[in-house]
């Protein structure tokens, strides 16, 4: 409440004049843009989009179906907001944080029935409070001032919220408290409680921005080891329907080494998001060995929802990804799919009969992306602490076509670009990533991290893989025309090379309980393996040795196997030395 | 209830009417016509003053002194355990000349979406006794699978095999040995006469109408109508499904005539249009439809969807099959060249994909070495294919001989994979067993994707051993 308490809220009523779809037009009522109206005698929530002469116009995060005119249009006087405090982790919402778990036992029901409304933490459980301050102290807005263990893996910090004055603490004591109790008095009146409440469409403040220098290791080998992304760092995967985006979200929020996942899955399939329920707890963190659901919280709103909730449940992501983020905690935001969101922009224009952009999206929707994907960063907050918001956005172009807006829109802003490829999928390489079209604009201010943390020649190394990568292209090229055996020797072994590369270290097994998880030194080792295999190779080749002989070694197809070894340096080292023998042998 | 004379405008699908009382959004509305012909429509827009309704049956015959009555609820439909066996038409009025449909309760024919939290994640088998879906592309039971076909193919045999075939291992095992468990309900959205009686001669021919209910909305039908059928169909498929405990298999065909159905009244109603004319809701509103497949924690029974469409021009990216294939879980391809080739089905695995496979197959599931042979199988074919196209230009002496094993491969994969008729029902170990046969025609190297362990024991040493090989060649 705290920011729309302290204003004049113009609490009022209106009557309903029309209701097309979730676009629902109120007479009479006062209101405010951006306010959460109660739309109906069945009160369903919606929030002012338009206003135009005392036309009020309202969309509905529920199915409007037996809605008419002459209902009642209740204004709250209130943005929409989302619910924060510890809770909100190992927690299921829909697109405007209504926890589906208690919704469900609320309903009664296995089917979203409308009308009810829960509030995005359970306000009465009570939580093991341990004040970080003393009476006498004098905290800021922002500050923490105690800490709650919220799950096994999270300590959740209780925190002065950032649109209070701060003061000096007269009150603060350990124990046992639900949300709303006030846990810390400030001199000045103010009461903190584990609760705030934050408007979902407008960013928490932070102090400062800063250039993000770590990797979020994801231990995938392609986008670790040729496009890694940063903590506070902005990515895209767009892709053609089948293309694996979404196993490709799964795994980033599986295996990244963010402190937080917060998983928002935006007008895609109920039963994936079934999946992430079901496998989510089961799973380990890699770092802690804790279920993953404890660093996990999880927004659906799928496809069959209402449309204008799914417009909100990016906003109410982010929201709570910073919330974490103001903590001091490295947060990564997984959005399946930005063209869903896109999309449900669409539709709620097209019903405004808005002028349309390109492709009837909205004229609006390269902006939207945009202060989206700015909220993402490594920051230094108002409490001195720094954390870091990573925002992955899956993109679904229609016919995988890269030049529609919402893609073009995206890579405008994004600097890590991994381009799912159809191609790829369907000879079944995965994740099927294009090397050629991806990118990443993070390289160079990783690469420090990766030569201090992995090994020193990190980037050489992968500089290597892409030439080699390249040339294969080009090569390939020739290859299509002429046949291998048409090449020159060296070509050849460039090709077998580059197999080795794609085969083993491009694709990884996602389904595989080893091969799943690479850590960035596997990646590394992998990469040298495939790299002696080459040395050796062109020396046999340059002794004098047919090219044939030297693809037909037995050790090398066992690179192919290294991803799903377990004891993985031993193998490696071993394999090296068997390729250099065998080759040598040749000579 | 109240009766209006006041119909203002008539515009293909849709009436406006003035009104002055509350109309509900999604209403349902009667409008007679001066010949007495009862017509059934659907409140689109509500405002104060005037509504727009979009009449199912069309509106011709209506005019300004039609009289409108509105019947206070949203579209429901009677269901019952007694569908079972009956022909409708597409408003769910039975055509078969049987008895009256006695309701043991009328639903909601929208159906409300599924909590997430509420379902089941899908991961048990279905046969379907067709190598190329079970072997490569497996169906599970909550899935919904569409096929993607064009104008021409057998797509409609292909869903007749499956309807006919169709078992849960569960069954098999079970005492019940008529399959009372299992359910087809059989969703046509204009298509021909011809192919009507097609379907409901094969359906007679095999006994599968007793365990079916069928939706018929042909060509000639209202287009308007084709809105409502599907969402009967699924209704009647969550009521077996959920409160029968039955195994439900929905087979919806056309949904490109279902598509044209909501351009025409987004045009009607001159709303802005998004891709191709085609509405901008066009996303939500099918994944309205197919979202209603799945299972739901403590229910029995199941709803797996198999919606056919043509792809207009036999373009994947037309939205039509674009949006589908975003909101299914997979599609599987129906190949105008297989086809000419006389390949039955003529499905191409390579572009095909079912997203819940993996959770869906293995040991325990259907055999252990499953996963292993579908992933070499379809690198193995996808290899053989891109050689196709280089065999063209240099032949075959100029390919090494590991290339043309792998052309063989991709042949005998054609002919005795895929191509086992529209009659033939293959179990689940069968397929493997063929698929072995097939792998074997490769070196033991190059099944680099196969577990050793599983190459031990099924990779055929001995030519004797390979029954298919021979007739490939």
């Amino acid at each position: 409440m705290s920011k729309a308490d302290t204003t004049d809220a113009a609490t009022d009523s209106g009557v309903i004049q029309s209701v097309s779809g979730p676009v629902v037009t109120a007479r009479d009522l006062n209101a405010r843009m951006n306010d959460v109206v109660y739309v109906g005698d069945e009160g369903l929530m919606g929030e002012v989009i338009e206003i135009e002469g005392d036309l009020t116009t309202v969309q509905v995060y529920e199915e409007t179906s037996g809605v008419g005119p002459g209902e009642p249009v209740e204004n709250t006087g209130e943005p929409l907001s989302v619910d924060l405090g510890p809770g909100m982790l190992d927690a299921i919402y829909d697109g405007v944080q209504r926890p589906l778990d208690v919704l469900e036992g609320k309903m009664g029901s296995p089917y979203l029935d409308r009308g009810v409304d829960a509030p995005g933490i359970d306000l009465e459980e009570e939580w093991e409070f341990e004040p970080a301050v003393e009476e006498g102290d004098v905290v800021e807005p922002g500050d923490i001032v105690g800490v709650v263990e919220e799950t096994v893996t999270i300590d959740h910090k209780v925190m002065v919220p950032p649109d209070y004055e701060g003061g000096e603490v007269v009150a603060a004591e350990a124990g046992s408290f639900d949300v709303t109790e006030t846990v810390v008095e400030l001199d000045n009146g103010e009461a903190v409680s584990m609760h705030q409440e934050w408007p979902v469409r407008e960013a928490r403040p932070a102090e400062d921005k800063k250039t993000p220098r770590t990797p979020l290791v994801s231990g995938q080998r392609i986008l670790d080891g040729l496009f890694p992304i940063a903590k506070g760092g902005t990515a895209a995967i767009p892709g053609p329907f089948g293309s694996g985006k979404t196993v490709t979200q799964h795994q980033l929020a599986k295996y990244a080494d963010a402190d937080i996942i917060v998983y928002v899955g935006c007008g895609e399939r109920g039963n994936e998001m079934t999946e992430v329920i079901e496998d989510f707890p089961e799973l380990e963190d890699p770092a802690n060995g804790n279920p993953l659901m404890a660093r996990t919280s999880l927004i659906a709103n799928t496809s069959n929802m209402p449309v204008a909730a799914r417009e909100s449940c990016i906003y109410t992501g982010i929201t709570i990804a910073e919330y974490y983020r103001d903590m001091g905690y490295d947060v990564a935001l997984m959005a399946d799919s930005t063209s869903r969101w896109a999309e449900a922009m669409r539709e709620i224009s097209s019903r405004l009969e808005e002028m349309p952009g390109e492709e009837g999206y909205p004229a609006y929707l390269a902006a939207r992306l945009a202060q989206f994907y700015e909220r993402a960063g490594y920051f230094e907050n108002i409490n001195g602490t720094e954390g870091s918001v990573s925002a992955i956005g899956a993109v679904s172009p229609p016919g995988g076509d890269f030049s529609e807006p919402v893609t073009q829109n995206t890579l405008r802003i994004v600097k890590t670009f991994w381009a799912l490829d159809a191609d790829l999928a369907e000879r079944r390489h995965f994740p099927s990533i294009n090397w050629n079209e991806s990118y990443s604009l993070y390289k160079d201010q990783l690469d420090p991290w990766f030569e201090e943390e992995v090994a020193d020649d990190w980037a050489e190394r992968r500089q290597w893989a892409v030439d080699v990568l390249d040339e294969e292209t080009e090569l390939q090229e020739i290859v299509q025309l002429v046949g291998k055996d048409a090449l020159p020797d060296d070509q050849q072994l460039t090709l077998e090379v580059a197999r080795y590369l794609r085969e083993a270290y491009l694709q990884q097994n996602a389904f595989h309980p080893v091969d799943t998880y690479c850590p960035p030194e596997k990646t590394y080792l992998m990469l040298t393996t495939i790299q002696t295999f080459n040395d050796e190779a062109f020396d046999a080749l340059d002794a004098g040795v047919p090219v044939e002989e030297i693809i037909d070694i037995e050790s090398a197809p066992r690179i192919n196997r290294i991803g799903v070894q377990e004891d993985y340096e031993e193998y490696v080292e071993d394999l090296k030395a068997e390729i250099s023998e065998e080759l040598r042998s040749l000579y | 209830m109240k009766e209006y004379q006041t119909i203002t405008e008539i515009s293909g699908p849709l009436v406006y009417a003035e009104v002055d009382e509350a109309i509900g959004y999604d209403e349902i509305v009667e409008i007679e016509t001066a010949q007495g012909e009862t017509l059934r429509g659907q409140v689109l827009e509500s405002s104060e003053d005037v509504v727009a309704i979009q009449v199912f049956e069309g509106t011709s015959g209506i005019d300004r002194d039609a009289s409108v009555r509105f019947l206070g609820e949203t579209m429901k439909m009677p269901v019952t355990e007694d569908l079972l066996g009956r022909v409708l038409d597409g408003s769910g009025r039975p055509i078969d000349d049987g008895p009256e449909i006695v309701p043991e309760e009328r639903q909601d024919i929208v159906g409300a979406a599924i909590n997430p939290y509420s379902r089941e994640y899908p991961e048990e088998f279905i046969e379907t006794g067709v190598s190329a879906i079970d072997g490569m592309n497996t169906l599970v039971r909550g899935q919904k699978l569409p096929i993607f076909s064009s104008s021409g193919q057998p797509h409609s045999e292909l869903a007749m095999q499956i309807a006919r075939q169709a078992s849960v291992p569960e069954e098999e095992e079970g005492d019940d040995e008529d399959g009372s468990e299992f359910a087809v309900i059989f969703g046509a959205m204009g298509i021909t006469q011809e192919e009507a009686n097609e379907f409901m001669q094969d359906f007679e021919r095999t006994g599968a109408l007793e365990r079916s209910v069928v939706f018929m909305n042909l060509a000639d039908d209202p287009a308007v109508e084709r809105t409502v059928t599907p969402r009967m169909v699924l209704t009647t498929a969550e009521y077996l499904a959920f409160e029968k405990d039955y195994h439900v298999l929905v087979i919806l065909t056309d949904m490109t005539n279902y598509c044209e159905a909501l351009r025409e009244i987004g045009a009607a109603r001159e709303e802005v249009p998004g891709r191709r004319g085609y509405p901008g809701y066009m996303y939500t509103d099918l994944a309205q439809l197919y979202e209603r497949a799945g299972r739901i924690k403590g229910r029995d029974g199941s709803v797996t969807q198999i919606p056919i469409l043509t792809m207009p021009g036999d373009d994947d990216t037309h939205p039509i099959p674009d949006l589908t294939g975003y909101i299914t879980e997979g599609q599987i391809y129906v190949d105008p060249d297989l086809n000419s080739q006389g390949l039955q089905p003529p499905i191409n695995v390579l572009p095909s994909l079912s997203r819940l496979m993996d959770d869906g197959i293995g040991e325990g599931l259907t055999r252990a070495d499953h996963a292993d042979v579908k992933d070499q199988m379809f690198a193995a074919y996808a290899e053989g294919e891109d050689l196709r196209d280089l065999v063209n230009i240099v032949g075959r002496e100029a390919l090494s001989e590991l290339d043309n094993q792998y052309l063989d491969f991709a042949d005998a994969f054609e002919s005795e994979f895929i191509d086992q008729g529209f009659e033939t029902n293959r179990d689940i170990e069968e397929t493997l067993e063929i698929g072995w046969d097939l792998l074997s025609m490769l070196p033991k190297d190059a099944l680099n994707r196969i577990d050793e362990e599983f190459i031990e024991e099924h990779y055929r040493e001995d030519d004797a051993e390979r029954e298919v090989v021979e007739a490939a060649d």
